[in-house]
C-alpha cells in the first residue's frame, strides 16, 4: 500500500475499527473518498467527503459552485482518463461508484475537474489527449499511433484548419483504440492508457458535437 | 475431449479443430490453415503482442473479447472468430494507424514486392489513407553496423530485430529508444551492432527498415531466382535460400530446418557468397611460364598433367583438399587416386583436424536436435561461436531451456557467458585437466556433479591448432562414460565430414569404411579395379615426404595450406620440393601459387551434388549461377583427366556419381539424389538410413596425452573472419576481422612487466600487442589464428614471449 488516500485512512480505522468504517455511506460506495476538485469553481481544493451525494451538491454545496456565477457546461467526474459527465444528463445522479458506472464513466482517479461556459471543449480535449500522446510508451501501434494522431486534428481543428470529415474521423480513430466507445473502455491496446486517450474525444462529440462542427471554417462545411 | 492428451479442441469460425495444447493460438490457427496476419509474432521469437495485428475475438466468461492471437496459448474449448467484423474493424484499424507515418516509398524500397506491411496491407488494410498530418521522419538510413542500416521511417517498431539480437543471438546491442510517437530502434553510443549474426534481423524485418548493404537497390523479389541450398562455410550446413538476379548470386536467406539452423544463419553464411563474384576467380586454366603463368586452354592443360600424373608410381603421388568440395566431388577425387593413380595418400583435412575414424562414425552419434533434448552439454573444442556460429545458437537455445553448460577451454570463449561451469586450463595441459575432472579432483568437483546430470551430449574438437588432436580422443573417450552420452565432433571445415566419408583420409573408404576391412576392400574392387595397398600418408606425413622427394606430385584441391595450416612452413616446403603440383582452385593463393597447372574450380553456388554436416545429414547442393569463364566442377574435370590417362570414371554427371556412392559406400546405401530430392525434402537425411548397417563404429580409446613445456603454451584458435580464401575475397565481411592480439593472464603480463596496448614478440617473427585478460589460462598465450597480422604463425606447442620495449629492436643485441 503506497496511496496516500488509503494510508490516510488507517489512522481513523485503527482508532475506530474496520465495521465502524464500512458503516459510512452507500453500502456499496463505503467509507470516505478523497476529490481533488479543480478547475472552473469557486473553492477548488482536497475534499474527503462521503459518497452517495449528487454531483450537484458536490459542485454547488462542497465546491461553493461555479466561478463567477457562471454556467457550469460539463466536468471530468475521475480523472483526465473518464468520460466526460454534463449538467443536463448527470447533474442529479449521484456521486458514487456505481451509478458513475452506470453513467459510463469513473470516479477513478478522484480528480473532478470542472468547466464553465467560457470553456472551449475542443482546447480542453486536445490538452488531454496531447498527455496521453506525451505519455504513451510506444510499444503497441494503435496507442503509439493513435493518440498522437487525435492529437494532431484536434490541433487541426483549433488552427482553424478543421475538415467536415474530421468528426467522424475522430470517433474512427478513437473506435479503432477503444472499439465501441463503450464502458468499461474495450481495448485494441496493452494497456488502458490509449483507450484513455479517447474518453475527451469521445465526450465532445457526444455532448458538444455543434461546437465542433462550429470550429470548422464554413467553405469546408459547405464543400461537405 | 481429444484422445491425444496433448490435444485440445478449438473452434475457429465455427469449424472445430483438433490442435497441439500449449502452442499459441496464433500458430495452431496457422497450423490448420488460418493465417491471421502479424507484424511482431515470429514462430522462432518469443510473442510480445506489440503490433496488435493479430487481435481475434475469443469468447470468454464475460463475451467476447478482442486478444492478440500471438500471446494467447490455446485452451480445450476455445471458440474464437478470426473473421468478425470487430476483427477486421481492428485489423484495418492497425493497419491504418501502421500507415499514416509510413513512408510509403515502396517504389524504392528494396522490400517492395516481398513485404508482409504491403502484402498484409493488400489483404486486410483500409483502401484509402485519412492521414493529412505531417508524417513523422528520421534521416534516411544510419548505420547500425557495418552491414546492417536502418530506416527509422520504416520501421514499425515489431521488436523483431531486438528478439533476434538479444534472445537468439545473446548480443543485446539494439535498443528502443524515447518513448510515444518518437520511439525508434537504436544502438547505444560507440557501440555498433557489432554481430556475427546481425543479418538475420534484416530477414526477419517485416517493412523495409533493415537492409544489408550488399543488397540495397540491387534487385526487386519478382526478378530473383531462388534455389533452396546449403550454406558451406563451416560444418553446420545451414539450410539456405540462394537468391539470384541476372545469373549472379546477390542475396542468401535462411531456411526454416528444424533438424539444423531453425531458419538462422550467421553472417559468414550470408555475407560469403560476393567472394564467388570475385574479379580475381581463375576462369581459365592455367600452366606455369617462369615465374608466373599462361592461360592454356582445357585440352592442353589436361594433356600436361595427365603426362606427369602418368609418369609417377602410384605412391609417390598424393592429393590434399577436398573439404570444400561436394560428396560426388569428393568421391571422384577418392576413386581417381585410389584406381586411377594408384595412391592412398589422400588426405581431406590438413593437418588440423583430428582421427578420421572418430569424425567419420564415431558411437554414439550426437544429432544438432540432440542438444535440444540433453540435460548437460559438454563443449571441449574450439570457440564454437567463432567457428561454428548456428551451432552456438543452438547450444544457446537448449541453455535458455534449462541445459547445463560446461565449457572447457584454456581461454574465454563465447560460451562461457552462459555455461553453468567452466573448466579453465593451461593450452597444452589438457589431459591432466581431464584426469583430475574424470576424478572430480579439486577444482573440478562442481564441474564433474553437472557432468552427472544425463542426457549428456558432448562437443568435442580441438581447442586451437595447437592442440595435441589425441587430446580429443581422450576427452571423448571420457564423454562416453556419461549418462546417456551422445557425441559429436566438432571440425569446423565445410564439407569435411561429407569429404571423410567420401574416403578421403588416409585411412578411409567411401561410406565409412576402414581400409582395412576386406569384405568391404574386395567389393570396391570388384566395382573399381585392383586398389592400391601400401599404407595411406596424412597431410604432414606428404608434406615431409614431398619436402625429402619420397613423393614427387601433389594434388592441390581447393585447399590452401600455405594460409590454412598447423605447419605454414612445412607446406612450403612441400610445395617448393614437388615435382610436380597441380591445382584444382577458384583462386590463386599463396598455396595455388605453387602449382605447374592450375584448374580453374567451380565452387559452391556453380556446383550441384550433396553434402554431409557434422552431425551425418546429407543434404542438397544446388546451382545458382552458372561457374565463371571455363570454370568446371571437379568430378568432370576428373573425369577428362582419366580418360587422358586410359580410364573411364563415367563420373562427368552428378547424377551418375549419386547413383555410384549409393551402391558402393556402405553407410550411403539409397541416398542418392533423387532421394534426398523426393524422401529428404529441405531437411535431408542422416546417414546411414534406418536399416542399414555403418560399417565402421568408431569408439575412441582412452589414450592419454601429456605435454609439457617451460615456455608459454600457445592456444591458436581461429575466429569467424580470417585470411581464408573466401572470407578475404568477399567483400562484404573481409574487412571485419578484428586486430590480431597476443592475450595473455595478468599473473604473466606482471612476470613479464607488459599491461595493454604493449608489443610482445611470439616466436621469432611476429609482434602483437598484448591484451590483459583474466579469462586466459595462466601460462597460456592465445593468438588469432590466419589474421593479417599472424599469417604463417606454426601451431607449435609453446611459443617464446618477450616484450619489445619502444626503442629497442630485437636482433640488435
Amino acid at each position: 500500500m503506497n496511496n496516500v488516500e488509503s494510508i490516510s485512512n488507517v489512522p481513523w480505522i485503527t482508532l475506530n475499527g474496520g465495521a465502524a468504517y464500512a458503516a459510512i455511506g452507500p453500502e456499496r460506495s463505503s467509507g470516505t473518498k478523497m476529490l481533488s476538485m479543480s478547475g472552473h469553481i469557486k473553492n477548488p481544493g482536497n475534499y474527503e467527503i462521503v459518497m452517495g451525494m449528487t454531483w450537484a451538491e458536490l459542485i454547488y454545496e462542497v465546491g461553493g459552485g461555479i466561478r463567477d456565477d457562471r454556467k457550469l457546461k460539463t466536468w471530468i467526474p475521475g480523472g483526465a482518463s473518464a468520460p466526460w459527465f454534463v449538467p443536463s444528463k448527470h447533474i442529479d445522479t449521484l456521486v458514487d461508484f456505481d451509478d458513475v458506472a452506470a453513467n459510463g464513466s469513473m470516479i477513478g482517479a478522484g480528480a473532478v475537474v470542472v468547466m464553465d461556459d467560457t470553456t472551449n471543449v475542443v482546447a480542453a480535449a486536445r490538452s488531454i489527449v496531447r498527455f496521453f500522446a506525451h505519455e504513451s510508451c510506444g510499444q503497441c501501434t494503435p496507442c503509439r499511433e493513435g493518440t498522437s494522431w487525435l492529437e494532431d486534428i484536434l490541433t487541426r481543428i483549433l488552427d482553424g484548419h478543421g475538415r467536415s470529415s474530421d468528426l467522424e474521423l475522430l470517433w474512427d480513430v478513437s473506435d479503432n483504440i477503444s472499439p465501441g466507445l463503450g464502458w468499461p473502455p474495450a481495448m485494441t491496446t496493452i494497456c488502458p492508457l490509449g483507450p484513455s486517450a479517447t474518453a475527451p474525444v469521445a465526450s465532445i462529440l457526444r455532448y458538444f458535437r455543434d461546437e465542433v462542427e462550429a470550429m470548422i471554417p464554413s467553405a469546408e462545411v459547405a464543400r461537405a | 475431449m481429444p484422445d491425444t492428451p496433448n490435444e485440445v479442441t478449438i473452434t475457429i469460425n465455427g469449424v472445430s479443430h483438433e490442435v497441439t495444447g500449449g502452442q499459441m493460438l496464433i500458430a495452431a490457427a496457422e497450423s490448420v490453415g488460418d493465417f491471421i496476419p502479424r507484424f511482431c509474432y515470429h514462430s522462432k521469437l518469443d510473442p510480445v503482442g506489440k503490433c496488435r495485428m493479430c487481435l481475434v475475438e475469443v469468447e470468454g466468461p464475460r463475451g467476447k473479447a478482442l486478444v492478440p492471437s500471438c500471446t494467447l496459448p490455446v485452451a480445450d474449448g476455445m471458440v474464437v472468430d478470426t473473421e468478425s467484423a470487430v476483427v477486421k474493424k481492428a485489423q484495418e484499424g492497425v493497419l491504418e494507424f501502421l500507415l499514416i507515418n509510413h513512408p510509403l516509398d515502396c517504389p524504392i524500397c528494396d522490400k517492395g514486392g516481398e513485404c508482409p506491411l504491403q502484402d498484409q496491407t493488400m489483404t486486410w488494410g483500409p483502401g484509402e489513407s485519412r492521414f493529412i498530418e505531417q508524417k513523422r521522419t528520421f534521416p534516411k538510413p544510419i548505420h547500425v553496423s557495418d552491414i546492417v542500416l536502418l530506416d527509422r521511417e520504416r520501421c514499425v517498431l515489431c521488436d523483431r530485430c531486438v528478439r533476434v539480437a538479444d534472445d537468439i543471438a545473446g548480443d543485446p546491442l539494439l535498443t528502443f529508444i524515447d518513448r510515444g510517437n518518437h520511439v525508434q530502434i537504436q544502438t547505444f553510443p560507440d557501440e555498433p551492432f557489432k554481430s556475427y549474426f546481425s543479418g538475420n534481423t534484416v530477414q526477419v524485418c517485416p517493412v523495409g527498415a533493415l537492409t544489408s548493404v550488399d543488397y540495397r537497390f540491387k534487385a526487386r523479389p519478382w526478378d530473383l531466382t531462388h534455389t533452396t541450398s546449403v550454406s558451406l562455410v563451416d560444418t553446420v550446413h545451414s539450410t539456405a535460400d540462394v537468391q539470384a538476379s541476372r545469373g549472379k548470386i546477390i542475396r542468401v536467406y535462411g531456411v526454416e530446418n528444424d533438424a539444423i539452423n531453425d531458419g538462422w544463419l550467421s553472417d559468414k553464411d550470408r555475407f560469403i557468397f560476393s567472394a564467388i563474384n570475385s574479379d580475381e576467380r581463375v576462369t581459365i586454366p592455367k600452366v606455369r611460364d617462369g615465374d608466373g603463368f599462361r592461360d592454356a586452354s582445357w585440352g592442353e592443360a589436361l594433356d600436361i598433367a595427365a603426362e606427369k600424373l602418368g609418369a609417377y608410381r602410384g605412391d609417390e603421388v598424393a592429393s590434399v583438399g577436398g573439404a570444400n568440395n561436394t560428396n560426388e566431388e569428393a568421391f571422384v577425387l577418392g576413386k581417381f587416386m585410389r584406381w586411377v593413380v594408384g595412391s592412398n595418400h589422400v588426405d581431406a583435412q590438413i593437418g588440423d583436424g583430428i582421427d578420421p575414424r572418430l569424425a567419420a562414425a564415431v558411437e554414439p552419434r550426437a544429432t544438432i536436435s540432440d542438444l535440444d533434448t540433453a540435460g548437460t552439454i559438454l563443449v571441449w573444442g574450439p570457440d564454437v561461436k567463432e567457428t561454428l556460429p548456428v551451432l552456438y545458437l543452438r547450444i544457446r537455445k537448449a541453455v535458455r531451456n534449462g541445459a547445463n553448460l560446461v565449457v572447457a577451454s584454456p581461454a574465454g570463449t563465447g560460451l562461457d557467458g552462459i555455461a553453468t561451469s567452466v573448466v579453465r586450463y593451461r593450452a597444452g595441459s589438457g589431459s591432466d585437466v581431464l584426469r583430475k575432472l574424470a576424478a572430480g579432483d579439486g577444482d573440478y568437483v562442481s564441474a564433474r556433479e553437472v557432468l552427472g546430470a544425463g542426457p549428456v551430449v558432448a562437443l568435442v574438437g580441438r581447442s586451437s591448432l595447437a592442440e595435441d588432436p589425441a587430446l580429443v580422443e581422450a576427452v571423448m573417450a571420457f564423454a562416453r562414460t556419461l549418462p546417456e552420452a551422445k557425441l559429436m565432433t566438432l571440425l569446423t571445415r565445410s564439407n569435411v565430414y561429407g569429404a571423410l566419408d567420401m574416403g578421403l583420409a588416409p585411412s578411409l573408404l567411401p561410406g565409412r569404411a576402414s581400409t582395412s576391412d576386406e569384405d568391404l576392400r574386395d567389393a570396391l574392387e570388384d566395382a573399381w579395379g585392383v586398389l592400391p595397398d601400401h599404407p595411406g600418408k596424412s597431410t604432414p606425413e606428404v608434406f615431409g615426404s614431398l619436402k625429402n622427394g619420397d613423393m614427387k606430385a601433389l594434388l592441390l584441391v581447393g585447399s590452401d595450406p600455405v594460409r590454412d595450416c598447423p605447419a605454414p612452413s612445412a607446406a612450403r616446403a612441400a610445395l617448393e620440393g614437388a615435382d610436380f603440383v597441380l591445382a584444382f582452385d577458384a583462386f590463386i593463393t599463396d598455396s595455388s601459387a605453387y602449382a605447374d597447372v592450375i584448374l580453374p574450380a567451380a565452387v559452391w553456388g556453380e556446383v550441384d551434388g550433396t553434402v554431409t554436416n557434422l552431425e551425418g545429414r546429407v543434404q542438397r547442393v544446388r546451382p545458382s549461377t552458372a561457374p565463371p569463364g571455363q570454370a568446371r566442377p571437379l568430378n568432370a574435370v576428373l573425369d577428362d583427366l582419366a580418360h587422358r590417362m586410359g580410364v573411364e570414371l563415367v563420373a562427368a554427371k552428378v547424377a551418375d556419381v549419386s547413383s555410384e556412392i549409393s551402391e558402393v559406400a556402405p553407410a550411403y546405401r539409397g541416398v542418392t539424389i533423387d532421394y534426398l530430392t523426393f524422401e529428404g525434402g529441405d531437411e535431408g537425411t542422416l546417414v546411414p538410413l534406418e536399416g542399414v548397417n555403418q560399417p565402421l563404429r568408431a569408439t575412441p580409446a582412452d589414450v592419454s596425452v601429456r605435454v609439457i613445456t617451460d615456455r608459454m603454451t600457445l592456444h591458436l584458435a581461429r575466429s569467424l573472419y580470417d585470411q581464408g580464401t573466401w572470407n578475404s575475397h568477399a567483400e562484404t565481411i573481409r574487412d571485419l576481422s578484428r586486430t590480431a592480439t597476443a592475450r595473455i593472464h595478468p599473473r604473466d603480463a606482471s612476470v613479464l612487466a607488459v599491461s595493454d596496448g604493449d608489443v610482445v614478440a611470439i616466436g621469432e617473427s611476429y609482434q602483437l600487442p598484448v591484451v590483459v585478460d583474466p579469462e586466459v589460462a595462466v601460462g597460456s598465450v592465445v593468438v588469432p589464428f590466419n589474421q593479417p597480422e599472424t599469417i604463417g604463425l606454426t601451431a607449435a606447442a609453446s611459443v617464446s614471449v618477450d616484450p619489445v620495449r619502444a626503442g629497442e629492436n630485437r636482433g640488435d643485441t
